[in-house]
């Protein structure tokens, strides 16, 4: 085994996302605890270029077929067991992503390699890795470490800053064609959102509703609300599956990432995947019925009551 | 088409979590048991299919855990409409991921199936997800986090829709049979009524199988603990006016709001 860090990178329209700088950030730690490199591993088609983005890997390993011109999570899967299995690295770092999940289970399965899913922190110490992982919707924490001092571990976006990943570099670069191909998996398109009603993302003020609403009819409250707070209506994934909101006003992982001024969380627990979207807002006030959501730990502002009896009162409040 | 789906229960977040004496688990005494909301929206995406003209049969695995009531779970199943049910193995607590993955390997080496479809997530898969662990220990394809299954007319591909981040979403056809992580139904998963189920847990066939050879997560968890919420939050109390007062004054600081002291 080498004391080396692997972050799969992962990219998108020719541009290396976010979630990667966050963990080769954390790699380039980790490495130097582990007295290994931090190695980004890029797979694509002709992306040779890209690797000059990942200036903060002390290597970069590409990974170059026609077979990997999109994401498939069979072909990575083909490509990245034999490269794992071969370099034996100390960790292999993975975003959470929607890509991210299939390849790190896909891999731990693949090479009976422990994996630690859901990570919002890791470190190297004497014992070697030790990952805290987010469970139960984020109300439990977890310490955990490998019984055999390596593993794989999945990342929470926005767990560590992205600059730290992002710094200039001359790292080694290494070129190879995927060991192993499986197309059982075929990309067809990438379909992107159409432009809601509202942007979401550049509204000042939003108003956001999870299940906690209850009713679908509860909807108005909350639209009057952010009528007379001059902001918009967002909401957590389950209101835009219920079709209470278009799906244009969801904020979270697989939603938008929102930054407004004010962000008022209601009824919304607070899950890592709706954090991720929005614990960037500049004023997070949030009202739930139990105090120990873990909307909490996120808010500048919190009141444990039942929205329904909150929203009214601050709508004539503010609005009457 | 023959259809399997993975369910099972995990401890309901509406009711306050509790570690254990050993501080490296949930104290699971007190623990009420809901299914786990992703695995229903696989089996109403497996109930749809079926119904929806490609025919065939759905059939539900759960692992036979003592905590909670897999009974119940099953028989919700077959109440909103599964065909078969099969309880696997047996487990005194549930298990991490891995084992959970080979035990639905070793009972499935007995069901036929041409796509399996189980929860994206559970709210207590430390060790990863159940899907693509599955798919890789059958030698299937996988794919997580998805929606918009359509089955192609001639049984043999499957296209799907996976989720990105800002609402990007890619479009994979794959080849059956395969896994899918799914993450949400196209209707809101069917309601069955409580007498029912429990009319089935009487009279229904709950089959059993053998599973899980103990593989391990190989993780070791040093500790468990509740977070600290709101302890950098200011808690506002009080009547709901009052509270309205506090953060309208919060708000108009910022010169949000049309708030004005009247
Ligand atoms: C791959 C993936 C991507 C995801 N992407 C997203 C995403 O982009 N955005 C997102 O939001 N989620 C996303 N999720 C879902 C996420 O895991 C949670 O399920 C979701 O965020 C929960 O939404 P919620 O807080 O509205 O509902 P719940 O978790 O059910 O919370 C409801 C809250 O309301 C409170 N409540 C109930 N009644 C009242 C009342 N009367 N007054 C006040 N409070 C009350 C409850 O205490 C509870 O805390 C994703 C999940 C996966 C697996």
């Amino acid at each position: 085994m080498s004391g080396d860090i692997v972050v799969i990178a992962e990219h998108r329209d020719g541009a290396i996302l976010d979630p990667t700088y966050e963990l080769l950030g954390r790699a380039r730690s980790l490495a130097a605890a582990s007295g290994g490199e931090a190695i980004a591993v890029l797979l694509g088609s002709g992306v040779a270029g890209l690797a000059g983005s990942l200036g903060a890997a002390a290597r970069v390993i590409v990974v170059d077929g026609p077979g990997l011109a999109s994401f498939s999570p069979t072909a990575y899967q083909a490509a990245l067991v034999p490269l794992v299995r071969e370099r034996e690295p100390a960790l292999v770092l993975i975003a959470n992503s929607g890509s991210g999940m299939d390849v790190a289970a896909g891999l731990s399965a693949a090479l009976d390699l422990p994996l630690a899913a859901y990570a919002i922190d890791l470190t190297i110490d004497a014992g070697g890795p030790l990952a805290t992982c987010q469970l139960y919707a984020g109300k439990i924490q977890a310490k955990v470490r490998f019984a055999g001092g390596r593993g794989i571990v999945t990342a929470v976006a926005g767990s560590f800053p992205a600059e730290a990943g992002m710094g200039p570099g001359s790292p080694v670069i290494e070129t190879v064609a995927p060991a192993a191909t499986d197309d059982r998996i075929r990309f067809v398109d990438l379909l992107r959102p159409e432009a809601g009603d509202v942007d979401i993302t550049r509204e000042s003020v939003l108003v956001s509703v999870g299940r906690g609403i209850g009713e679908q009819e509860n909807i108005e409250l909350v639209e009057a609300l952010a009528a007379a707070l001059g902001g918009a209506v967002s909401s957590s994934r389950p209101i835009a599956d219920l079709g209470w909101l278009p799906r244009t006003r969801q904020g979270g992982k697989s939603g938008l990432k929102v930054k407004p001024r004010v962000y008022l969380a209601l009824g919304i627990s607070g899950a890592p995947e709706h954090l991720e979207g929005m614990r960037g807002a500049e004023l997070i006030i949030a009202v739930n019925s139990d105090a120990r959501a873990p909307i909490f730990s996120v808010a500048h502002y919190g009141v444990v009551a039942d929205l329904l009896d909150v929203v009214p009162a601050l709508t004539a409040r503010v609005g009457g | 088409m023959d259809y399997v789906v993975l369910l099972k229960q995990v401890p309901d977040l509406a009711e306050e979590l509790e570690i254990d004496a050993d501080g490296t688990g949930l104290d699971r005494e007190w623990l009420s048991f809901v299914a786990s909301e992703w695995d229903e929206y696989a089996l109403e995406e497996a109930l749809l299919l079926r119904d929806q003209g490609h025919g065939g049969t759905v059939t539900c695995l759960a692992l036979g855990v003592e905590t909670g009531d897999v009974d119940e779970l099953l028989a919700t199943c077959l109440a909103r409409g599964a065909d078969r049910v099969i309880k696997v193995g047996s487990f005194e607590a549930p298990p991490d991921s891995h084992t959970a993955a080979a035990a639905f390997a070793d009972a499935l080496a007995h069901v036929h199936y041409d796509l399996i479809l189980t929860g994206v997530q559970a709210i207590d898969d430390l060790d990863g997800q159940v899907g693509p662990l599955l798919a890789t220990r059958l030698d299937l394809p996988h794919v997580s986090v998805v929606t918009h299954i359509a089955l192609a007319h001639h049984h043999t591909t499957v296209t799907v829709h996976q989720e990105y981040a800002g609402g990007i979403v890619a479009e994979f056809e794959a080849t059956l049979p395969a896994v899918l992580g799914v993450q949400t139904s196209r209707e809101t998963p069917r309601y069955a009524p409580v007498s029912r189920i429990r009319q089935l847990m009487k009279t229904a066939t709950i089959e059993a199988m053998a599973g899980g050879g103990g593989a391990g997560s190989g993780l070791v968890i040093e500790a468990m603990a509740i977070p600290e919420t709101g302890s950098t939050a200011e808690m506002i109390s009080g009547n709901p006016q009052a509270i309205a007062e506090r953060i309208a004054a919060i708000l108009s600081e910022r010169g949000i709001g049309t708030a004005v002291a009247r």
